[in-house]
């Protein structure tokens, strides 16, 4: 019974996607689009009590669940932030109807596609669903039909592409790899078999595989080499997708890494799959924190962000132990949550501003005194400033850094000090400033409803975690 | 399959010569200088690539690969090359190919990667079976150079068709792994891809011919909110 429940979270996206591209209405499309989003989440919420389910199909094990039902939960969100996004997108003319049918059925094809990958017992499905995910966000971001938005989709699809290709070469290596253990057949293709017989497979075979599985799920988690197609698809897409669901697809990508690692760390020949993990991560956060100083984009600003935290996320779960991948997963999951919500923020800022650039959107708190001072709530939380979760999470990191590998504490607390720094300057100009003039529709307090929910959330687990969360995310990073 | 493969064995001979064969069309999409080249040799890459997973089928006694063959054939030996060749007719952009890197130097670098590949793959895959290793090697190496293709490149259409033989490399390898179920699904789903960068091609090459033109005024007309 629940095991069926669990094939539903990852058929429901992909059945609502077809109706939606039947449905010529706009607006009834949002109506369905936000319930088949609830649906799935409602969904969802039974995955806890499906872990243990393992079939051809389906693997549900607790860090899957976790994911999942992160993911559904942002994508409900979303649909309900959507909603009042695409009617001022329509008054403001910058998308029509004809289009949004597409927009409301790659929505859910994206929702679909990260689902069936987290929920997938199969390589060959997870990558399949990774590359669906990829077409429908390549698609939406080119959605605006301008010059820039077409460049960035085309930047998404070959960077993406390039990535989507090396996992499926890793993919060949990693079932050659398993072909001593489970011999030939859909066996070496399936996590749970894999996961299981790991210390049987070929270990320097399992190290060609998690090159290049590294690298190509590495650029769909925007890790530091091949990062560069974020910001341009967070900055011209419809912000509800590209920005806000795009954020999520980022965990996605964590997981199948994640589940790597496992496989690997379990293999006595093959390497220790954490430096690598960790290299990558370090150099993300790096990266994009001094990168954050020269941005002019408010979105663009934010994707780096969103770099920097994913850099941060894998930075913990290659540095492995308990307490580092309770700290890495409980980061990246309040990280999906509050990025979201600043992303929500922005996007309703910029159309009331008609621009996304810093120069365009100031002085929030005076004029929009609840959107100001919600965004000011989610920048400080994602500098991981209390009382706000990240808070914890960063500080687990970092201590479970200085008891394991001293020396890379150091790096490590220059990139958050300067990320933090430069969100805490951008944060002064965005909310306090001189204020710029209003050229569209204010949001009101029910869109920011959802925003608010999401950063209450935060809030409770930086303040007061219940002890079956923490139960739960140990459960996941175990 | 023979337990002993090697040199001298028609199994191996004949797989080892269509992924030779596969590399050295690589290396000839490399050096090629006109638009119309390029598309002929990835074609004929398509069908190289289709001779080598219809003869891994014959050896393997795999029905499936057949069908990846003919996949491989009517995809990448027809459909695309044509749609490609339309593409450039219609968008007139038969000129000489812009590289970002000369073609000796190019030609230099793609020898190093498949020395690197040669390197990368052979040692570590040592128990798996001679074929197996080399045919992952040629593979390998395809998908360097496509890379590299797609980096010494400036014009969006070769750009494509690297990234399409790139792909090439991909189906060569899978195919060169005994029994590995979902080919077919999974070099069909990359087809899919494939199809929708070619049909981004075409929107990218208006997008460079008329620079200033917003191609989003062209459809505003009748777009008013109800």
């Amino acid at each position: 019974m629940t095991a069926s429940l669990a094939g539903l979270v990852a058929v429901v996206p992909f059945l609502a996607a077809g109706v939606l591209a039947l449905v010529p209405s706009w607006r009834t499309g949002a109506w369905i689009n936000c319930a088949a989003s609830a649906l799935t989440f409602a969904l969802a919420c039974t995955l806890p009590w499906s872990v243990g389910t393992v079939g051809p199909f389906l693997l549900v094990d607790p860090l899957a669940a976790h994911i999942a039902l992160l993911t559904a939960f942002v994508g409900m969100t979303t649909s309900w932030f959507s909603f009042g996004y695409v009617r001022a997108e329509i008054v403001a003319r910058r998308l029509n109807r004809r289009r949004l049918r597409l927009y409301h059925a790659m929505y859910q094809c994206f929702v679909g596609g990260m689902l069936l990958a987290l929920l997938s017992n199969n390589l060959g499905v997870t990558w399949v669903a990774m590359e669906a995910a990829t077409i429908a966000a390549v698609l939406v971001v080119g959605l605006p039909r301008t010059a820039e938005a077409v460049e960035a989709s085309w930047k998404y699809f070959i960077v993406c592409g390039v990535g989507i290709a090396l996992a499926l070469f890793g993919t060949v290596i990693l079932y050659l790899a398993a072909l001593p253990a489970l011999g030939p057949g859909m066996a070496a293709m399936s996590w749970s078999g894999l996961l299981a017989s790991a210390p049987r497979c070929d270990g320097p075979v399992l190290n060609l595989a998690f090159v290049f599985l590294l690298l190509g799920y590495g650029t769909k988690a925007a890790l530091a080499p091949l990062h560069s197609w974020m910001p341009d698809a967070h900055a011209e897409g419809p912000t509800p997708i590209s920005a806000v669901l795009a954020g999520s697809i980022l965990n996605v990508a964590l997981f199948v890494i994640l589940r790597l690692r496992g496989v690997l760390a379990a293999n006595a020949e093959a390497i220790d799959p954490g430096p690598p993990i960790m290299a990558l991560g370090l150099l993300s956060l790096l990266l994009a924190a001094f990168s954050l100083w020269r941005r002019r984009d408010v979105k663009r600003f934010f994707a780096f962000s969103t770099i920097e935290q994913s850099g941060v996320a894998a930075f913990a779960f290659g540095l492995g132990g308990p307490a580092a991948m309770f700290a890495g997963l409980l980061h990246m999951t309040l990280h999906t949550l509050t990025k979201a919500s600043i992303f929500q923020c922005v996007g309703r800022a910029a159309q009331l501003k008609r621009g996304q650039r810093f120069a365009d959107i100031s002085g929030l708190l005076a004029t929009h005194r609840g959107l100001g001072l919600t965004l000011a709530a989610g920048i400080v939380a994602v500098a991981a400033l209390p009382p706000f979760g990240l808070f914890s999470s960063e500080f687990l990191i970092v201590t479970a850094t200085i008891r394991t590998a001293p020396l890379l504490a150091i790096p490590l607390g220059i990139g958050l000090v300067v990320g933090a720094w430069a969100l805490i300057a951008r944060l002064q100009s965005l909310c306090l400033g001189a204020p710029t003039p209003d050229l569209g529709p204010a949001p009101t307090a029910l869109a920011l409803a959802p925003i608010w929910l999401q950063l209450g959330l935060v809030l409770v687990l930086g303040l007061a975690m219940p002890a079956a969360v923490t139960d739960w995310l140990v459960s996941a990073a175990r | 399959m023979a337990p002993h493969l090697g040199f001298g064995v028609l199994d191996y001979d004949a797989a080892h010569m269509l992924g030779g064969a596969a590399l050295v069309l690589s290396f000839a999409l490399l050096y090629q200088r006109r638009v119309s080249a390029v598309i002929n040799t990835y074609a004929l890459q398509g069908w190289v690539l289709a001779a080598a997973a219809a003869w891994q089928g014959f050896v393997q006694g795999e029905a499936n690969l057949y069908l990846t063959a003919l996949v491989a054939v009517a995809a990448k030996g027809v459909v695309i090359p044509v749609a490609l060749h339309r593409i450039v007719r219609r968008l007139e952009i038969h000129r000489s190919i812009e590289t970002a890197l000369g073609i000796f130097p190019s030609m230099i670098l793609g020898v190093g990667l498949v020395a690197l590949s040669i390197l990368v793959v052979v040692p570590t895959t040592l128990a798996s079976q001679a074929l197996t290793r080399e045919d992952l090697a040629l593979a390998l190496s395809v998908v360097l150079l496509g890379l590299l293709m797609m980096i010494t490149r400036r014009n969006a259409l070769t750009q494509v068709v690297g990234f399409m033989s790139l792909e090439n490399g991909l189906i060569l390898a899978a195919v060169g792994v005994a029994g590995m179920p979902l080919i077919v699904e999974l070099s069909v789903a990359f087809l899919v891809m494939v199809a929708f960068i070619v049909f981004g091609v075409f929107f990218f090459r208006i997008r460079e011919r008329f620079e200033s033109l917003d191609i989003a005024r062209l459809d505003r007309l009748g777009e008013l909110p109800r």
